[in-house]
């Protein structure tokens, strides 16, 4: 479990990126949601996809806690069997975007605003465009889906969904040399990292 | 995973590449010589079973895992199976065995209610970090999800309470799949691990190439890697410590680390305190163990938590039962903190040195390091405290000389009898506070108890496993009224298995501990706390069971002593005084050293 970034931070609340590199498990997303569960925590976004390394599957989870109680978190999900490391980061530690989908009905925004200055003024891209509706995608953080929202909500907008958040770990050097560590019999250093031995290197790791 | 990745899941067969894989890297002599032979699934986990030396398996048939059963039929010389009265039953039976051999325990269940009856001791197993593999039939796999007959989401349900589990749904996984549950269970902190085998996988024939146990798990690591610059820092805060104390738990005994932690507190000189689960790990009568910790530990090592400069907490997770009212506790000292399981540190404790690691390679290298020194101020001070407790409680509970029995009196004669040799397992409650705290332990293991959940009726089931898993010690189960009442069928399993167990009811006709706290806190409000029992000697009977019932003191040590001389299983019934209190006590909500006397 790492935060790359071990600043003293205040106790309150905000947003963490629990980074989660683990096998491919049939069960393991519950084992790894009942950890927050049990302890009355939402996950506000969750993310499941294959990481850079086949056969690694990464979850990118993210919650609104202290980071006392994140660190207690992360080192319960390192704690699984099939979980090889987690990583948590703020917000300022990661390159995050969420994706959004727009569904509005085609003749109002063709009669009642430029398509074209929509989709410049919000990196917006149209997906598809029929007859009777068109759907715009944007990606980025949260306020600037958001944002796109209240500007397409007067031309009628019928459906919208955004995805989870996926996140890339500013600091991260990725999995690939980590993971013939623990393929080793005798692991190394390396993957049994001491999270207090390593402040000096801006690793927060266990 | 979810289902938007379905298409990653992998196949039965390419986990089984993965395995051999991992198993390919271990080389494996003659490996390509290796013959196969066709088996079904259930013989190839009884010859799994067999190569992981189990001896004993706990067990009740029923639908979904009657062709594992058929195949026991023909392995009953390799493998003794004990036919427990209901599934609770068989897997305490399993922790009480896991936790007198040091072994793994194994038990069986059926699909559905099987398995659901496992669940309080899978609860129990994993906060007591007890290693069990547990098999559960489960449906056909073509009736997963169908809501057939018996059909339990037995994976889902026993995911919390479980450190692994895993459902078996082809043949060929199952030689893997068992090794791996084997390491998982017993290695790193231990804990529970359940395989859930669908009746098809049970019946398919597949060719065998014989049992490779698991040593390698890539996202698994059981061992922290040992940090020396930490062991150096905790070497040195206890050097300079002026009033150090060590607090030791169930880790030193999981770890197989007594002669470890004994030189490490004789070279060193500390006062040393245990947790109800450490109990054992170095005899009762140590001169350095100065006693109990928690809520109704000992006087000394209560308070003086909160007078220590250095804190040695060695394979203890800082229960709030041990600890009290956090912000309380131990606020004066450095903490020191050995533990295998590295969510433990800081947990609950803010831990000043940490030390990852097995205690039985941590605690050497940390006694190498250590001076040779006494404390005799220090430790007078834990002496002060003892008399005073001896006056104001464990006189009057241990030779109370008139009135009714108590519990206390009841469990120092048994010393006398035991001379501290026996193991003494207990339920859940008044006795099994009284049992803790005054039962003489000459040795590891002797103390199976239900420390995390409190499970009553873990006794009974218990002590039975225990007696399997130490055949040539006495085996004594402590239990209240109440806590036998809850799984009092196994003297069936007593009965048919002929094994020898002694039960010692300590009966106060009520459900004492709850009755204490109505009394201390609720104002004596009474609520659905009296009990009334059955006639135990006449029950025990019904089961060809020898019995007593106690009342009078002058009968008491020689009912013991007719109990412990027997041959065979002997119930013997103490009727203790009704209300009588477990003392010292730390009041919910309050600090150690709030700790009261009465």
């Amino acid at each position: 479990m790492s935060n790359q970034n071990h600043t003293e931070k205040p106790a309150g609340k905000q947003e963490f990126n629990i980074t989660v590199y683990t096998e491919n498990q049939i069960g393991l997303l519950n084992r790894i949601a009942i950890i927050f569960t049990r302890r009355k925590i939402n996950i506000d976004s969750l993310n499941t996809s294959p990481s850079e390394i086949e056969s690694i599957h990464r979850f990118n989870i993210v919650v609104n806690e202290t980071e006392d109680v994140v660190r207690k978190l992360s080192r319960q999900i390192e704690k699984q069997v099939e979980v090889l490391k987690v990583y948590y980061n703020t917000n300022e530690d990661v390159i995050w975007q969420e994706l959004a989908l727009y569904k509005v009905p085609t003749d109002i925004i063709a009669e009642k605003a430029s398509v074209e200055r929509l989709l410049r003024e919000n990196g917006a891209r149209a997906v598809v465009i029929r007859k009777d509706y068109t759907v715009f995608e944007t990606t980025g953080h949260r306020e600037e889906t958001d944002a796109l929202i209240k500007i397409l909500q007067p031309f009628g907008l019928i459906e919208f969904v955004r995805s989870a958040r996926v996140a890339i770990i500013k600091h991260s050097d990725g999995f690939n040399r980590k993971l013939r560590e623990f393929e080793r019999l005798e692991p190394g250093e390396e993957v049994s990292e001491n999270e207090y031995l390593n402040n000096g290197q801006r690793i927060f790791t266990m | 995973m979810d289902e938007g990745t379905n298409q990653l899941i992998r196949s039965a067969p390419e986990m089984k590449k993965e395995f051999i894989m991992e198993i390919a890297q271990q080389e494996i002599p003659n490996s390509a010589e290796t013959k196969t032979v066709e088996v079904s699934g259930s013989v190839a986990l009884l010859e799994a079973l067999i190569a992981e030396g189990t001896e004993v398996i706990f067990g009740y048939p029923g639908g979904a895992i009657m062709p594992i059963y058929d195949a026991l039929y023909d392995y009953k010389e390799k493998l003794n199976h004990i036919l427990v009265r209901h599934e609770q039953g068989g897997i305490h039976a399993g922790q009480g065995f896991a936790r007198t051999s040091g072994k793994v325990g194994i038990v069986f269940a059926t699909s559905g209610p099987g398995a659901t009856n496992l669940i309080t001791g899978l609860a129990d197993a994993m906060i007591d970090s007890t290693p069990l593999v547990c098999i559960t039939g489960q449906v056909f796999a073509h009736l997963l999800g169908t809501d057939a007959f018996q059909e339990t989401d037995v994976i889902n349900i026993t995911t919390p309470v479980t450190k692994w589990n895993y459902q078996v749904t082809d043949a060929t996984e199952i030689p893997e799949v068992i090794s791996k549950a084997f390491y998982i269970a017993r290695s790193g902190r231990p804990g529970p691990v359940l395989i859930d085998i669908t009746k098809n996988a049970q019946i398919q024939k597949f060719d065998f190439a014989g049992y490779k146990p698991c040593d390698h798990i890539r996202s698994y690591r059981p061992k922290p890697i040992i940090r020396k610059e930490y062991i150096q820092k905790a070497a040195d805060l206890i050097n300079s410590a002026k009033k150090p104390f060590v607090l030791w738990g169930q880790g030193v005994i999981l770890g197989e680390a007594e002669k470890e932690f004994k030189a490490f507190v004789e070279k060193s000189g500390i006062p040393s305190a245990w947790t109800i689960l450490g109990a054992g790990a170095i005899p009762t009568d140590h001169p350095l163990n100065v006693g109990m910790l928690g809520m109704h530990g000992n006087y000394g090592p209560n308070v003086l938590t909160n007078e220590c400069d250095v804190l040695i907490a060695i394979g203890m997770r800082f229960d709030d039962r041990v600890t009290g009212r956090l912000d309380r506790y131990a606020k004066q000292a450095k903490v020191v903190h050995l533990d295998i399981d590295p969510s433990e540190i800081d947990k609950n404790v803010q831990t000043t040195v940490p030390v990852w690691g097995d205690c039985k390679e941590t605690l050497p290298a940390l006694t190498e390091l250590i001076q040779e020194r006494t404390f005799p101020e220090w430790i007078a001070k834990f002496k002060e405290y003892t008399e005073k407790e001896v006056e104001a409680v464990i006189n009057a509970e241990l030779h109370p000389g008139s009135g009714e029995l108590t519990m206390g009196e009841a469990i120092h004669q048994l010393n006398e009898l035991t001379k501290g040799d026996a193991v003494i397992v207990t339920d859940v409650g008044q006795h099994q506070m009284v049992a803790c705290r005054y039962a003489k332990l000459n040795k590891t293991r002797s103390n199976v108890t239900s420390g995390g959940l409190g499970t009553m009726g873990f006794a009974l089931p218990a002590a039975i496993g225990a007696k399997f898993g130490a055949p040539e010690r006495d085996v004594v189960a402590v239990i209240g009224d109440g806590g036998f009442q809850m799984t009092l069928q196994e003297l069936g399993t007593i009965m048919q298995s002929g094994i020898d167990v002694k039960i010692l009811i300590l009966n106060n006709r009520f459900l004492g501990m709850v009755r204490q706290w109505q009394e201390l806190f609720n104002e004596n409000r009474y609520s659905f706390v009296d009990m009334t029992s059955p006639d135990f000697v006449a029950l025990a009977a019904a089961y060809g069971i020898a019995g007593k019932s106690v009342s009078e003191r002058s009968d008491l040590n020689a009912s013991l002593e007719e109990m412990m001389n027997h041959k065979g299983s002997f119930l013997l019934e103490v009727m203790v005084t009704k209300e009588n209190n477990v003392f010292p006590m730390v009041p919910q909500g309050c600090s150690v050293a709030e700790i009261r006397l009465k």
